[in-house]
């Protein structure tokens, strides 16, 4: 049974994690890449085009020569290909959307074990739901962000994002599964508590990125993710129910 | 909810089976999204802004 829930997950997540990558390609990354511009007055990350010695210094030299004109908004980046850095976020959304996806199946048969029977189509709620508890409630407090926004400290934000992220899903399943009032009023604190208490923001907004850029950004990030997260539900419920069943 | 037939047989997934599933899940997803080690956060830089993750 376990490795049918690992290949159900598995091939699941790395379906709906390319997909997220190539709507990311398309639509996010030209929005990333001209914020870049502005969080240094020169791309900052993989300057160097397509070579592999990540996470070393950017070489100023290797900046577009072009890049005043750029920050000034002349030159837009569009759609291209870059292999080094396009190929790694293909890998790694499909690596993020298969965690998603064991998560996913894992609480199916969770659900399962209790008596609900999971058929395809619902999966397509789950999804959703996973929608909600991983990328909206998260963004509800701390937005998308492109880099060179202001941001308060890393840790305390992956801290809030957790919590949020654990507490919304949880309050969602309660919501689906649970039964009666005091089930349903656990689920509503939960799911408010971390916005009642706020995440964790700068004591000032002082980023150089144009808001009309976060803006673009922001939603085309929680686009594609709506997109990627049904059908990474769809995708399970479907695999996972024809594989227990075989 | 002590009730739960343990029973079943075939047709229920082991406790165990679950938690190995959920746990390889969140070490996917703490590994891809948020662990700050360089090497990590530069590979997954994109895709951790474009889904949403806290980044740097």
């Amino acid at each position: 049974m376990l490795s049918k829930l690992l290949t159900s997950a598995l091939i699941a997540g790395a379906a709906a994690g390319l997909i997220a990558a190539l709507l990311q390609l398309v639509f996010v990354q030209p929005v990333l890449l001209h914020a870049e511009l502005y969080e240094g007055g020169e791309r900052t990350h993989f300057a160097a085009a397509s070579d592999h010695h990540h996470g070393e210094e950017p070489d100023p030299e290797a900046a577009p020569a072009d890049h005043d004109h750029a920050a000034a908004g002349h030159d837009a980046p569009g759609i291209g290909f870059e292999a080094g850095r396009d190929g790694l976020s293909i890998l790694f959304s499909m690596l993020v959307y298969a965690g998603y996806g064991l998560l996913l199946v894992a609480l199916m048969a969770l659900t399962e074990n209790r008596g609900h029977r999971i058929a395809p189509r619902e999966g397509l709620l789950w999804g959703l739901a996973g929608f909600i508890g991983v990328q909206l409630a998260p963004a509800f407090g701390l937005a998308p962000e492109l880099p060179g926004m202001a941001a308060a400290d890393i840790g305390a934000r992956a801290l809030w994002w957790v919590a949020t992220v654990v507490l919304t899903c949880a309050a969602l399943w309660l919501i689906a599964f649970g039964n009666g009032w005091g089930a349903w009023a656990l689920a509503i604190v939960m799911a408010l508590a971390p916005h009642l208490v706020g995440a964790p923001h700068p004591a000032e907004f002082t980023g150089p990125t144009p808001p009309e850029l976060a803006a673009q950004f922001a939603g085309r990030a929680l686009g594609a993710g709506l997109v990627a997260w049904t059908l990474l539900g769809l995708f399970a419920a479907s695999l996972w129910s024809r594989a227990r069943s075989a | 909810m002590a009730t739960l037939t343990r029973s079943a047989g075939a047709d229920t997934v082991s406790a165990a089976n679950i938690a190995v599933v959920a746990l390889l899940g969140a070490v996917l997803i703490f590994v891809a999204g948020l662990a700050q080690s360089e090497t990590l956060h530069d590979a997954a830089h994109d895709v951790r802004h474009a889904t949403g993750f806290p980044c740097h």
